[in-house]
């Protein structure tokens, strides 16, 4: 069931993969390709109709600045206000290449840092225009009011963040992501007002309709009535962020969910690299089996607290009575150099080996020590609480305890899916038509996304890739009309109905979440963390036979002609359901480790991740041949020609 | 421990709504209340009940998708606190606890604890924002703004739309979250040339919505998760002043409001 095919990539555009990649030197490639595009005439964009899925940043900035542009775009949220999306709660800040500190950045370091960040499984070309974009957007977001932290003078204040070498990243407070956010909501709500972008809240894709080969338009179910929609458009955007979530348990937001992704692959689009998944080291720990996520607390605590937990197993005293001696601070032991700054994806895995033997701490023993005793004797209790005081309140009222008077208990959380659907480097996914943006995407973070990058790509592709190559795509295209009537609007639709009908009518015993726990449970210990063959085949083994039993005895209460929330729930998880073993399929055919994907198989005598460049250097494309058939590998190729492949070293 | 809940129940707007009593075992301190509320969901699936309808996505406060009365007080009365991060240990065994929507005039209900706060767009699309062509900005650091300023600025924008402020309110008035925009905006220079017809313009909307007016009560601080502060309210009122006494354009113009005007009929939740 495992094996698959390897397609070479001189087949038809149908089925492989052509990533349009301007043949120029890296620094003239997005200029060049911009000036290669075609255009559409002012007076002609009105005629022209958008579907954007989504309203977070890659969204909304996407939709507000093709409606500026004067297209006729339909803007689309399960929210209740495009305000709500989950870009709205990333803390740390976000990335620029601006050198305002005059410490050596420039567009080729933030592209090198993120090329080496990734474990060199992203493409250069994206990756070298997004550090190009990123002084684009801050002076954007400066322009629309966003409240960045400032100097006295009146300038612009960076910090470092993420490990790297250079204060590159801009903030406002803990809330860069509710600030950036905001901004382009307001310039959406703008053209709402002036009429250029339709919202629709309250609207979730249920699937994609393709005529002639082409994206042409959604079925929404309307979620307060449940009655489904059909839309048309020219082009449809997907904006709809990562499915963290397969694992339950996780930073993302309660109703984040992977099915417009996972829609439009079943109906054709390559899913690249669905195993990379990123696990934040710095998350509040669980504290009950009731417990319905994960809380991130900023990774800039690192830059001061010390990460320990007991020499022995089975220590039972309170952290403050554990004398010096019998501590071990296991990244400063093991990592001299790096010590607590150790990336994200090598902090999250030495807590998980501390816990599996037997040495984690708290209720459940499954968390590590963040120590601020030292710091607070070094700097002062004042100015610990200047820099750290609201994280310091987010987990006194999360956990009741005092982070002054004792350390605080973190434990890695599932936090953000560097995979997504594949696209070339316009955006395009392999069905012609349908673009995506943001997280949704595979594009640019390869298998280990660094901090403060995922605002800047969100913002890069809303703001000024897709208003470049949307109507590229619009002006070179010859678009038939296409309207609702259409039959594969009604066969789509049809198709919706009965699968929605059927969720409500099986009428079983066990309810949505019970579901999603089970599932976010195989995919934690098997496609987690650490990942091995025997797991991974367990995991394939275990996924179907609980997506048969969803099919058999799931329970939801109430119908789908009203407001359930059940049956939005019951739906997400349908998909999750099916995403997960094409999560494990990729995990498991890709034997080397890279970046967030450690396979236990390949690790250094050190114990440390073993990228094999040799056999692995490509992204992963995935074909759905429908339901218990083995997907298709496609394979993009990666080269490295400015960033020469080296073996990442923390020691 | 065991908590008795009584909670409204409304199918839909235009449906008939009342208390219902729920009996919840076994809540444990470490859980927040809407995962108390996840496991009496579970509870009333397993019974093939109805689970009730609650706003939420975070569950970081940081989204302002959730919110509703506990004992008549939005988000449960701990300072600084949604809903989704309310803590039960700061329940007791045996509490009775009544959970009701917010209630106003111009947030009709959708279902159960949902309402509809869509007026709150309404109010940001007729001049809650700068605008600025994607593309046209000038260098970030070519505009400078006084610390002060910019800390002002921040302190308002983080107002997370919840809606507290308004159900909070005697007058059913959205004077902090418009305040809080406002404020946001016209406390920076980058926001300087639309000063007055944003507060007009925004004012005006507000208005429309069917939201009371301020009496001063400072009900609306009190439950603010943010932190927004009454004297927000101050300074709107002087830009009010302002923008009044230096417009030089009639007749005032409004931005049209293009979708979902508000409905006189939809809005009928009046507590019985």
């Amino acid at each position: 069931m495992l094996e698959t095919e390897i397609v070479e990539t001189n087949l038809e555009r149908e089925s492989t993969l052509i990533a349009r990649i301007p043949s120029d030197p890296i620094e003239q490639q997005w200029d060049k390709c911009r000036f290669n595009m075609k255009l559409v005439n002012p007076a002609n964009r009105r005629k022209h109709s958008i579907i954007i899925v989504g309203a977070g940043l890659a969204g909304a900035a996407a939709a507000a600045t093709l409606g500026q542009q004067g297209y006729h775009v339909d803007c689309f949220s399960y929210h209740d206000t495009p305000r709500r999306a989950h870009s709205i709660a990333a803390q740390g800040g976000i990335n620029a290449a601006k050198n305002y500190r005059n410490d050596g950045d420039s567009i080729f370091r933030l592209f090198k840092d993120t090329v080496k960040g990734g474990d060199y499984r992203a493409r250069e070309a994206n990756v070298y225009r997004l550090a190009q974009i990123s002084l684009n957007i801050i002076d954007q977001c400066v322009a629309q009011g966003v409240p960045f932290a400032r100097e006295y003078g009146g300038l612009l204040d960076n910090r470092s963040f993420g490990g790297v070498q250079v204060s590159r990243t801009f903030y406002a407070r803990g809330q860069t992501g509710q600030q950036l956010l905001l901004g382009a909501y307001q310039a959406l709500e703008e053209q709402i007002a002036a009429g250029t972008v339709t919202m629709h809240t309250r609207s979730e894709l249920l699937d994609v309709v393709i005529v002639e080969g082409r994206a042409r338009g959604l079925v929404t179910r309307h979620l307060p009535t449940g009655r489904l929609e059909c839309h048309a458009a020219d082009v449809i955007v997907l904006a709809t962020g990562g499915y963290s979530n397969v694992f339950y348990l996780s930073t993302n937001a309660k109703a984040s969910n992977c099915t417009a992704i996972w829609r439009a692959h079943r109906r054709g689009a390559l899913f690249g690299n669905p195993c990379f998944t990123q696990i934040h080291p710095t998350c509040i720990p669980l504290s009950s089996e009731y417990q319905s996520k994960l809380t991130l607390m900023s990774e800039s605590l690192r830059n001061d607290g010390r990460i320990w937990v007991a020499k022995e197993k089975g220590e039972t005293r309170a952290p403050n009575d554990i004398p010096e001696n019998e501590r071990d601070y296991y990244l400063e032991n093991r990592y001299p150099s790096f010590g607590n700054l150790v990336p994200r994806d090598v902090a999250s895995r030495n807590a998980k080996e501390v816990c599996d033997e037997g040495r984690g701490v708290g209720p459940h023993g499954q968390g590590v020590y963040l120590d601020f005793a030292d710091a607070i004797h070094r700097l002062g209790l004042e100015t610990v609480r200047e820099k750290y005081g609201n994280l310091f309140e987010i987990y006194q009222r999360i956990t009741g305890e005092d982070a002054y008077q004792v350390p605080m208990r973190i434990y890695p959380a599932p936090h953000y899916t560097m995979g997504g659907l594949w696209v070339d480097y316009h955006l395009m996914s392999t069905i012609p038509g349908l673009f995506v943006s943001g997280e949704a995407n595979f594009s640019d973070h390869g298998a280990n996304r660094l901090g403060a990058s995922a605002l800047m790509q969100g913002l890069a592709d809303g703001y000024f890739i897709l208003p470049c190559t949307v109507p590229d795509y619009i002006a070179s295209t010859k678009l038939d009309p296409v309207d609702t009537s259409h039959p594969a609007f009604m066969s789509v639709e049809a198709e919706v109905r009965t699968r929605i009908k059927t969720l409500v009518s099986i009428k079983g015993k066990r309810s949505p979440d019970s579901f999603h726990k089970e599932l976010g449970k195989i995919m934690w210990d098997d496609c987690g963390m650490a990942r091995s063959d025997a797991g991974l085949r367990k995991a394939l083994a275990r996924i179907p036979e609980l997506r048969e039993e969803f099919w058999g005895n799931l329970r939801i209460v109430g119908g789908d002609d009203e407001l359930n929330q059940s049956l939005e729930k019951a739906n997400r998880v349908s998909d999750f359901l099916e995403l997960a073993e094409l999560m494990c399929v990729d995990a498991l055919d890709r034997s080397e480790s890279c970046g967030g994907h450690f396979r236990v198989e390949s690790q250094t005598p050190e114990g440390e991740a073993k990228r094999d460049d040799a056999n692995f250097s490509y992204t992963a494309a995935w074909e759905w041949k429908g339901l218990g058939q083995a997907p298709i590998l496609h394979k993009e190729p990666l080269t490295f020609e400015y960033v020469p492949l080296s073996q990442r070293s923390y020691k | 421990m065991n908590l008795t809940l009584k909670i409204w129940r409304q199918q839909s707007a235009n449906a008939p709504g009342k208390f219902v009593e729920y009996q919840i075992r076994d809540v444990t301190p470490e859980m927040s209340f809407l995962e108390m509320l996840d496991a009496l969901n579970e509870d009333l699936l397993s019974k093939e009940e109805p689970p009730v309808a609650f706003e939420h996505d975070c569950r970081e406060g940081i989204c302002g998708s959730c919110g509703f009365l506990i004992n008549g007080v939005a988000h449960g009365g701990q300072p600084r606190t949604t809903v989704c991060q309310l803590s039960m240990r700061f329940f007791k065994d045996g509490d009775s606890l009544i959970l009701e929507p917010w209630r106003a005039h111009a947030f009709p209900l959708v279902r159960d604890l949902i309402v509809d706060r869509s007026a709150f767009d309404r109010i940001i699309q007729a001049g809650g924002f700068i605008s600025v062509p994607t593309g046209s900005a000038p260098d970030a650091n070519a505009i400078l703004v006084p610390k002060e300023a910019a800390d002002t600025a921040f302190d308002a924008a983080a107002c997370i739309g919840c809606g507290a402020c308004v159900a909070a309110c005697p007058n059913a008035a959205a004077m902090l979250f418009t305040s809080a925009k406002i404020t946001h905006l016209n406390s920076l220079p980058q926001g300087d040339p639309q000063r007055d017809e944003r507060t007009l313009n925004v004012l005006v909307s507000m208005a429309n919505e069917g939201f009371g007016s301020c009496t001063n009560h400072g009900e609306c601080e009190a439950v603010c998760p943010k932190g927004i502060p009454l004297e927000f309210i101050g300074k709107m009122n002087r830009d009010l002043i302002r923008a009044l006494g230096r417009r030089h354009r009639e007749p005032l113009v409004i931005p049209a409001v293009v979708q979902e005007p508000f409905h006189e009929d939809t809005h009928e939740h009046h507590v019985t």
